[in-house]
């Protein structure tokens, strides 16, 4: 019986926030790497012309999505590995005996993930505008959040999918350095990816957060590699997929010691 | 009416196999006790009852569900406190109560007035708002108990409730074990290693050893097997060998002015043996009785004690720790 149980996903929702909240040093020092790459390759590239990099559009305005990506990117993998956090100390077993769907159980996750992940992705947008970032309109505004929720869903999938085959937090590091630094350096945040090398530019086209940047920035900035309906059309699919990837294998997760 | 119905469990890890075709029965109101040393299969067992492992063959059912088929109803019913501790460090006392509530769908009114209740009953009202990180060991184990009870389940699952509290804590989880099964009429299955804590606690205790149960009975019965308690009397004068004479006594032995007797239920047998004394005009000094312990039962049953075998078994671990880091 799949049924969805509404108070489980609200308030496991809820206990992400609360935890968000009490862990305000760390939603405050993730801003630090982006704030560091404005300030230093922001201003360092400001007069640089890159190929990709139509005349006008100065390269802080082109890095301002590639920034916004990499916030949604690190903030939802972190959510989807917290189930890590809550193996290590005992309290996923808590969740699992109660009687309540896995189902209802992934969505609470995605729910609480997706928010604070979202406010940390919000938050960096607001902070380049005082480095001169100009929402475009409210059209664009919303085609970008629509990106951004794809971005987060997919990351925290991943995430959830990675942490429901691991047994403890050892293999942690490895995925930050094995999977989540080449997903950011290959999706276009930092320089148009028609700039990489024929042999690694097929990397670029199957990272996901490629069409999420891309996406983005065709939104915000008014330049995309791809047209918007294709990053969309891959995206969502990419998105639909890992999800499912993930709450499987979630739901068929062992609850372990 | 049993409550648990156990009928030949069998769960296996590769070539070990942890729990070996049990079966037994948990009466409804009472409080059932596991006793083993480490590794003996109690933990696997509980799990399976839990519905957090399944079992490779058996039949189980707990409050009338059975554990495989009809795991959320079994869910429902039961209240679970792990070995390890399972709380969020991050969310005060309060909270983690909340959620529990919550994941148990149980409505807003009833949420309230219960969690303040289970506070109460482990008196740790007072310090509900508190962050879970700031508190003790045997707090946290309270807390935890708090929760199992939450939902108001028909058995309480307690897996080790007092695995490395100090003696004191002990006494007062056992005080709040006794009081929730009096006042409320909860069934409490529990696991233990401690002698002390499954002849305090339990109405009747199942000694289990590599995943058998080798004997199910009250702690009296149990210990009755083993045979007589002793008493021993030091004797300040009178004629010591008149023991000899009585009934009741088993064996008798003489150490100078210390007299050994072999007897059942010793408790009984002191007010007699004084009336005795006094008759024959004995004088005693001192009365000591001892009773067979479970140590010494699980002894009869299985060749060593608990604590030897506890002792092996961490020996097994450290070897095998030792090799995984080579």
């Amino acid at each position: 019986m799949k049924t969805i149980s509404w108070q489980a996903v609200y308030v496991l929702w809820l206990r992400e926030m609360k935890r968000t909240w009490r862990a305000k040093s760390r939603v405050i020092g993730s801003l630090i790497m982006p704030l560091f790459f404005f300030v230093f390759m922001g201003t360092g590239f400001r007069r640089a012309t890159l190929p990709g990099i139509p005349q006008g559009v100065n390269y802080m305005t082109f890095l301002i999505p590639g920034m916004v990506g990499m916030g949604l990117l690190f903030s939802s993998m972190f959510a989807g590995l917290q189930v890590l956090w809550d193996k290590e100390f005992g309290f996923l077993k808590e969740i699992m005996v109660t009687p309540v769907t896995r189902l209802s159980i992934v969505l609470g996750r995605m729910a609480g993930g997706s928010t604070s992940s979202l406010f940390q992705g919000f938050l960096i947008m607001f902070l380049s505008m005082f480095l001169g970032f100009r929402i475009p309109g409210i059209a664009g505004f919303l085609v970008a959040i629509v990106f951004m929720f794809l971005i987060t869903f997919t990351f925290i999938g991943l995430g959830l999918a990675f942490a429901s085959r691991m047994k403890d937090m050892h293999g942690f590091q490895l995925i930050m350095n094995l999977v989540v630094f080449p997903i950011f350096f290959l999706s276009g945040a930092l320089f148009p990816i028609q700039g990489l090398p024929k042999f690694i530019r097929p990397l670029a086209y199957i990272d996901p957060l490629t069409y999420g940047i891309d996406g983005m920035r065709g939104a915000l900035v008014g330049i995309s590699a791809f047209p918007l309906s294709l990053d969309f059309t891959v995206l969502s699919i990419v998105c639909i997929v890992i999800v499912s990837i993930g709450s499987f294998l979630f739901e068929t997760s062992e609850v372990g010691q | 009416m049993a409550i648990v119905e156990v009928n030949n469990l069998i769960k296996k890890f590769k070539d070990f196999t942890a729990v070996d075709s049990i079966s037994f029965e948990v009466m409804e109101g009472e409080i059932f006790g596991l006793l083993g040393p480490n590794g003996a299969g109690k933990t696997t067992t509980i799990r399976m009852l839990i519905t957090i492992t399944r079992p490779d063959s058996g039949k189980a059912k707990v409050a009338g569900f059975d554990i495989v088929k009809e795991r959320d109803k079994v869910r429902e019913n039961i209240g679970i406190v792990f070995q390890d501790p399972a709380l969020d460090r991050q969310l005060t006392g309060r909270e983690n109560l909340d959620f529990h509530a919550r994941m148990y769908n149980m409505p807003g009114d009833v949420r309230l007035s219960r969690i303040n209740e289970v506070l109460e009953l482990v008196e740790l009202t007072d310090k509900a708002d508190e962050l879970v990180e700031n508190y003790s060991g045997g707090m946290q184990r309270r807390l935890e108990i708090a929760r199992g009870l939450m939902h108001a389940p028909k058995v309480l699952f307690l897996d080790e409730p007092t695995l490395g509290l100090d003696t004191q804590t002990r006494r007062k989880i056992w005080e709040y074990v006794q009081n929730l099964n009096r006042t409320r009429g909860t069934t409490v299955v529990l696991t233990t290693h401690y002698m002390e804590e499954a002849d305090y606690l339990c109405s009747r205790v199942g000694i289990i050893d590599r995943g058998k149960i080798v004997a199910l009975d009250t702690p009296r019965n149990l210990k009755n097997i083993i045979g007589a308690d002793v008493i021993t009397l030091e004797i300040k004068s009178g004629e010591a060998e008149e023991f000899r004479k009585l009934e009741f006594v088993r064996e008798f032995v003489r150490h100078d002015n210390l007299v050994s007797l072999g007897v059942e239920s010793g408790e009984y047998k002191i007010p007699i043996l004084m009336e005795f004394a006094q008759s024959k005009n004995i004088k005693v000094n001192s009365v000591e009785l001892h009773k067979p312990s479970l140590e010494d039962v699980f002894l009869h049953y299985t060749g060593t004690t608990i604590r030897e075998r506890n002792a092996n078994e961490e020996e097994r671990m450290r070897m095998r720790r030792r090799m995984r880091r080579e």
